[in-house]
């Protein structure tokens, strides 16, 4: 249930100015209304793009949200690769890496 | 009317956000090429663009997901990305909410669909229209097929999602252009970003332009995910064009692979005249 909520939490962020400023202004309060783990409430304080991404949040939600937080492109698929060598293969969803993380158009 | 165009392109978010970083020997034949598709589209002269799209987490979340969702709205606000990483600015776009209503009560009489009388746009229909609408003024009627969260709609529906669309059409006065867009094979947002099986893109683009009903539908989507990646999934919005031109065959415009857009860049149109011609045979 809790990627679920965590992918909920990142879906409302991406598309709404005002949840935005919500998350700016009171994060504390905005985390706990959702059900998410300990690990994931962590990845959302520290904007840890990469551990999120291994635990399963959809791609196109996540790719949204990193350009949110600044992450220019390289950053963002770097940040995939790095979490991949450090935590293994994605947990959820259908997002898996392929051919180790290698390739792609960095 | 009817239909008066109908065709398909790939909407990649670095066809727009990273255009710089594409080679140029395939980038400019491939934009000159959607400088082609939008003089068609123009040539055709709708009073509508439909635009069948595989969102991305814009509108619909797995608390209540429509598999088929036409847009019902007077207008439209997109991108919902940041305007500056996709390098589109953010703008309304304007709808037909009455054209909207008729067309969804038809395409009922054959398929249930959701409607949605709020959308924001993602990059998937706003690249699209940055390229085929520039001043971003034609009216738009939004289409979305989930293809992000399984499970997801079999092919075999899309096609006749896109037939009745197409009845949908036929019964509606005003000229409707259509444009499906989706990746072919791609893994957008994993660290292969970038990895392309061209080889499987122009196999399906040949089954396409045949409109070969049997073999577009017959992929599964354990055979998409390997060969095509999960961005493959986004194949129903090309599939559902297909079965909107049901009897028309088409022909590919381009097809390249284009890394930095994460898919291969590709346009290919469906000949429509040939179908009325063969009917008024």
């Amino acid at each position: 249930m809790s990627l679920y909520a965590l992918q909920k939490l990142l879906y409302e962020l991406n598309r709404d100015p005002r949840v935005q400023d919500e998350f700016a202004a009171n994060r504390e309060a905005m985390l706990a209304r959702y059900r998410l783990s300990d690990q994931e409430a962590d990845a959302v304080r520290s904007d840890d793009i990469g551990l999120l991404y291994i635990l399963g949040v959809n791609g196109q939600i996540l790719m949204h949200f990193a350009a949110w937080r600044g992450l220019a492109w390289d950053q963002y698929i770097q940040a995939m690769k790095d979490a991949l060598a450090k935590h293994g293969q994605v947990r959820g969803g259908i997002y898996a890496a392929v051919d180790g993380g290698e390739g792609g158009a960095v | 009317m009817s239909l008066v165009f109908a065709g398909i392109m790939s909407h990649g978010p670095g066809m727009r956000a990273r255009a710089d970083r594409a080679d140029p020997a395939v980038r400019d034949p491939f934009f000159a090429t959607l400088d082609r598709l939008r003089e068609r589209l123009e040539e055709s002269r709708p009073d509508a663009l439909m635009v069948i799209a595989a969102e991305h987490f814009a509108n619909f979340f797995m608390n209540n997901m429509p598999p088929y969702c036409v847009g019902m709205a007077e207008d439209y606000d997109g991108p919902i990305e940041d305007p500056e990483w996709l390098r589109i600015p953010r703008r309304t776009v304007p709808g037909n909410a009455d054209l909207s209503r008729r067309i969804i009560g038809k395409v009922m009489e054959r398929v249930d669909v959701a409607y949605a009388e709020e959308w924001k746009f993602d990059h998937g229909i706003m690249v699209p229209l940055s390229f085929l609408t520039p001043g971003f003024d034609l009216p738009v009627i939004p289409a979305n097929i989930n293809c992000q969260g399984p499970p997801l709609t079999p092919l075999t529906r899309a096609y006749e999602f896109g037939r009745a669309v197409r009845a949908a059409c036929d019964a509606v006065p005003e000229r409707i252009a259509l444009i499906g867009t989706g990746g072919i094979s791609h893994w957008p947002a994993t660290p292969n970003s970038g990895k392309i099986n061209v080889d499987w893109d122009r196999e399906f683009l040949g089954r396409w332009t045949r409109n070969d009903r049997a073999a577009l539908t017959s992929y599964t989507d354990e055979e998409t995910l390997r060969d095509a990646g999960q961005g493959g999934f986004e194949i129903r919005t090309l599939v559902a064009v297909a079965g909107a031109c049901d009897g028309s065959s088409g022909d590919v415009w381009f097809c390249e692979p284009i890394p930095i857009f994460a898919t291969s860049g590709f346009a290919a149109v469906m000949n429509l005249d040939e179908q009325a011609a063969a009917k008024a045979a």
